[in-house]
């Protein structure tokens, strides 16, 4: 080995320390970018292998009944491959050992073999056999919630018949990778699950012999889905159809889709905000390392290297400390990359799991981690290189110091001579104060980011369920009823208020914009169900006209005294020109509220409703429950305290992981940038601070000047990390809309206090290392050799 | 000082020896030294470098310790002193002056001093320790806006501005040219003088040798001879 090769390893070994801080500087940035692109990739390929592999459907469409004939026709409408019809129906289940109704979403399947679209994944157990109409194969989230396995059985109310059923199989289907019950926001698995019978018991159940109420079609490569719903459409509406739906709609891939795309904003924004700061970081860090070695770069000149081989040499020892960082961002990233898929698998239930890392995404965190180190370092070389060589050897001349307004105020004399030097360091060198500040700034920025999820969490479910929300439960009901059954439901035990309420499918069109959703039908007054703007009031419901969410007023483009073009998809299916009345603000989806009164006449109905919202007594809940289950008209019931624990629980698995991941890394910041900069000035000023303690002082008392200075600057560094938190904080949140989320910027002051803190805990275990230091360090030595 | 302490040590070394050991390599810079310093009195220790009067040096100031051997100063022992009992000796008793100054260049010239006289518990005013060593007029100016005589001139007045007992100077015009060196030597003898303190004087320059009171040739690790001198020349009249 040469011995320029020599000194870099040698040179490498002793600055161990600060090459292990600024490596877990760049580790932190690369990590955060490996991880969150290999598992967004391995979500996406996983998705895509899971569709295609079952078979899953590109177009959906659900009628009230059509006969089977039809499908002859459906078949010719260009660009189909496949179609596959059957029975799908909501169910009241009985389940022992659990006191709240459940309600499962029942699907036939072909008595004997899988279906042609939309294939089972069978975990265990086999599937339906021919004439065995009580045979059933369950979702296998659905199974596991409550603890049921082949052989098992329970009990289900089928449109007025209470029948018991036998587990035969558990099974997984990409129709239900996000389980969604009607009405609810979250998986509930308890409470709502997936099954599959034999397509003659559901025939022979909801009398739809010969019969479908719904259809999948399969496309052939190339096919605009909009043209085959277009002519679907025109068949299907005589039957009941509400207007067939791509997949990019479907309810679970809607939702998988949402999922993967705010990932995506997570995976793209938080890395790159890392990326950028590890590299600033270790910029700055390099650029004063270096600087500390001028005398050595006079020495390598004066004997005749010249400034390319000067500055090659200091490349390769940066090259060889972002090297370590790139090499354990990487490997730590691909194994975080990895934990992180397999939670989603396990959350969204696929049954296959593809973990393909890009290697494209490792070559970009290195190049980046690499230019950026590089850049920083290269900048001191040349610095040092330019001097004379003798002028290199020499060490700086005292750096110079001059009066200014502070130090001749009243203000400066009453400090003591240590606390003078701290003041004078950091107005002396603003940058590099500035630099620790900032660094400190970034690790509380990224931590208040990443905490104040879960303070704009509780705000969301407080708007949402708290504050909108009085009623303990919704139940739907399986058809649209009269007013009359409102009375009944007044009637059962422990039932203290009951409002009427209807969801009905629609579309909204302005002009070229479009939404298809639903419109909301609610008492004028109501006491149960409020439209509360997330502003903190409860908007009153007009008489007429619509009350729209402002997350779908921006979609539509329209404002109050605006008019939509409205088509209801269901019933009459009318058609109207609909003033907005109104707006409110909303967290939780979009919305367009209408008086039930007004919405009944639009629909050319009287008194109808198809949910009924209820405040309970909870000591009766039990004989409700009873009462619900039995009742044949109950498709489903929603429960508040289920959904919000629901969504605490989601969000927990989720977000949490993450949130803590961020955090590990903020503290690796922290601490890497109050090492290195307390360990850069220590090489900078031992000489100084050895003279001081020669002079009688204490190790305390020169501890105090430099870890003074850096503590100065931390604290410093705290409140601009706290404004600047609220500003990532700001940019991810607004990144992170979607149709089914606004998340309000909301940060706690414990956010900002624990953010502080952890990065406090941070900095002080890196300033005991360096007092550490301190404490051993050679007075005889520092005084006699120069520099 | 009482005329009666004339004559009295103040800083007594005993059979020092020191081994530097790095790695496998040994090194005795000390073989046994023995020496006093008397009260007021100013010595010049000679010696080619590596000779170990630096290290000597370091041991009686309380910077560094003796593998074998003790110093004492006046009643108290300091070989056996921990940490804390250095600093303090350090602190309260012995004023350095180094070949490289060491100033803090973020302080003014008074305000280093000053970092001495907080810590002192006699001290003079930072003004007056600069008004002893010539720099009356230089009091606000950084090490940055000082020749390097003027700074190590500094030195000497942040060493003796706590009225030490002992002043310990390591080389101070080795980084000097004749001229300034000779200013710098004229400030020593006068705090030498005019306050009594007890100076020792590190150089390998000989005729520095002729303003000291002894004069103590050193090398290779012990003293080779000390000779006294009958008169004292004034520093001011040296030349090399």
């Amino acid at each position: 080995m040469r011995a320029l090769n020599k000194k870099l390893v040698r040179n490498l070994w002793k600055l161990r320390g600060q090459v292990l801080a600024i490596a877990v500087v760049i580790a932190s940035g690369v990590a955060v970018l490996v991880m969150s692109l290999s598992a967004l990739d391995a979500l996406t390929e996983t998705t895509d292998a899971y569709y295609e592999r079952q078979r899953f459907g590109e177009v959906f469409a659900s009628v009230k009944r059509a006969p089977q004939r039809l499908l002859e026709q459906i078949r010719t409408i260009p660009g189909v491959r496949s179609v596959d019809d059957r029975i799908k129906h909501l169910a009241t289940l009985s389940i022992e050992g659990f006191e709240e109704p459940v309600i499962g979403q029942l699907v036939s399947i072909p008595e004997q073999g899988q279906p042609r679209l939309n294939q089972l994944v069978l975990r265990t157990g086999r599937l339906v056999s021919p004439g065995h109409p009580d045979e059933v194969v369950l979702s296998e989230p659905f199974a596991e919630a409550h603890g049921m396995r082949p052989g098992d059985t329970f009990q289900a109310l089928m449109n007025s018949n209470l029948r018991t059923l036998t587990v035969v199989g558990i099974a997984l289907s990409p129709e239900y990778v996000y389980t969604i019950g009607p009405g609810a926001l979250m998986p509930d698995d308890h409470r709502f699950g997936v099954m599959w019978l034999g397509r003659e018991a559901l025939e022979a159940a909801y009398d739809l012999d010969g019969a479908f109420n719904e259809i999948s079609l399969g496309l052939l490569h190339g096919t605009n889905p909009q043209d085959v719903i277009d002519r679907l459409d025109r068949l299907l509406e005589r039957y009941g159809g509400t207007g067939a739906i791509p997949r990019a709609d479907q309810i679970s891939n809607w939702f998988l889709m949402n999922e993967i795309r705010m990932q995506k904003t997570m995976s793209t924004i938080l890395p790159t905000i890392f990326l950028a700061v590890a590299a600033f970081l270790s910029n700055m860090v390099l650029s004063r390392l270096i600087a500390t070695d001028r005398s050595e770069i006079g020495l390598m000149k004066a004997f005749g290297y010249s400034n390319w081989q000067v500055g090659w040499h200091y490349a390769k020892l940066v090259m060889a400390m972002a090297g370590v960082g790139i090499l354990l961002g990487w490997a730590s990233g691909a194994w975080l990359g990895r934990v992180n898929t397999e939670i989603y698998a396990e959350f969204y239930r696929f049954p296959l799991l593809i973990f393909r890392p890009d290697p494209g995404v490792f070559a970009i965190g290195a190049i980046v981690s690499l230019i950026a180190a590089l850049a920083g370092s290269l900048g001191a070389v040349r610095k040092a290189a330019k001097l004379p060589p003798a002028e290199a050897m020499m060490p700086p001349a005292p750096p110079l110091y001059r009066k200014t307004r502070i130090s001749g105020s009243r203000f400066i004399l009453w400090l003591d001579q240590p606390t003078r030097i701290i003041l004078r360091q950091i107005v002396r060198s603003p940058a590099k104060a500035l630099f620790t500040s900032l660094g400190i700034a970034c690790s509380v920025a990224v931590m208040i980011m990443a905490l104040q999820w879960l303070d704009s969490i509780e705000k969301i479910v407080d708007v949402f369920f708290h504050d909108a929300q009085r009623q303990d439960m919704m139940v739907g009901l399986v058809e649209t009823q009269s007013d009359t059954s409102l009375q009944s439901f007044r009637r059962m035990p422990g039932v203290l208020a009951a409002e009427p309420m209807r969801i009905t499918s629609a579309e909204f069109h302005v002009g070229t914009h479009y939404h298809r959703g639903a419109i909301e039908g609610i008492p004028g007054d109501p006491k149960l169900q409020r439209v509360y703007d997330a502003g903190g009031r409860v908007v009153p419901v007009p008489p007429d006209g619509l009350l729209l969410s402002t997350a779908l007023a921006e979609k539509l483009n329209v404002n109050i005294g605006d008019v939509i073009d409205v088509e209801v998809l269901e019933g009459r299916r009318p058609q109207r020109s609909i003033p907005v009345v109104d707006l409110y603000e909303t967290y939780i989806g979009m919305t367009a509220y209408m008086n039930i009164d007004a919405f009944n006449r639009l629909m050319g109905e009287r008194g109808s409703l198809e949910y009924v919202t209820l405040l309970v007594d909870s000591n009766q809940l039990s004989s409700l429950y009873k009462e619900l289950k039995a009742l044949p008209k109950v498709a489903s019931v929603t429960l508040k305290d289920a959904a919000v624990q629901e969504f605490n629980e989601t969000m927990a698995e989720t977000i949490l992981i993450y949130i803590s991941f961020f955090a590990a890394f903020a503290c690796a910041l922290g601490f890497g940038v109050v090492y290195n900069s307390t360990r850069i000035a220590l090489s900078e000023r031992g000489r100084e601070l050895s003279t001081l303690r020669v002079l009688g002082f204490h190790r305390g008392e020169i501890s105090y000047i430099l870890l003074g200075e850096s503590g100065l600057l931390i604290l410093l560094g705290l409140p601009l990390g706290c404004l600047a938190g609220a500003g990532l904080g700001w940019f991810m949140t607004s990144a992170m809309d979607s149709e089914l989320y606004r998340i309000p910027l909301v940060i706690e002051a414990s956010t900002n206090a624990i953010a502080v803190l952890v990065t406090l805990a941070a900095t002080l275990l890196s300033a005991a290392v360096v007092r550490n230091r301190l404490d051993h360090l050679d007075l005889i030595a520092v005084l006699k050799t120069r520099e | 000082m009482s005329q009666s302490d004339k004559g009295k040590a103040t800083l007594v070394g005993d059979t020092l020896t020191k081994i530097y050991r790095t790695g496998a390599i040994e090194v005795q810079a000390l073989r046994g030294v023995d020496m006093q310093l008397l009260e007021g009195e100013l010595i010049v220790l000679l010696g080619p470098s590596g000779s170990g009067k630096s290290t000597l040096l370091n041991i009686l100031g309380g910077l560094d310790t003796p593998s074998s051997g003790h110093v004492r100063f006046r009643d108290l022992e300091i070989t056996d002193g921990d940490e804390s009992i250095l600093t303090r000796y350090r602190r309260d008793h012995v004023g350095f002056v180094f070949q490289f100054y060491n100033l803090i260049p973020s302080l003014t010239a008074r305000e280093n001093v000053s970092l001495v006289t907080e810590i002192a518990r006699d001290p003079m005013t930072p003004a007056e320790a600069l008004e002893l060593v010539g720099l009356g007029q230089r009091l606000d100016h950084f090490p940055a806006q000082l020749s390097g005589g003027e700074q190590q001139r500094v030195a000497i007045a942040r060493a003796i501005a706590k009225r030490p007992d002992v002043l310990l100077c390591d080389e101070p015009t080795g980084a000097l040219d004749s001229q300034t060196g000779i200013l710098v030597l004229e400030a020593i003898e006068r705090v030498n003088r005019e306050l009594g303190t007890t100076t020792a004087v590190i150089t390998h320059n000989t005729v520095i040798g002729q303003m000291a009171d002894r004069v103590i040739h050193f090398g290779d690790g012990h003293v080779v001879g000390t000779e006294t001198n009958a008169a004292r020349s004034p520093a001011g009249g040296l030349s090399w």
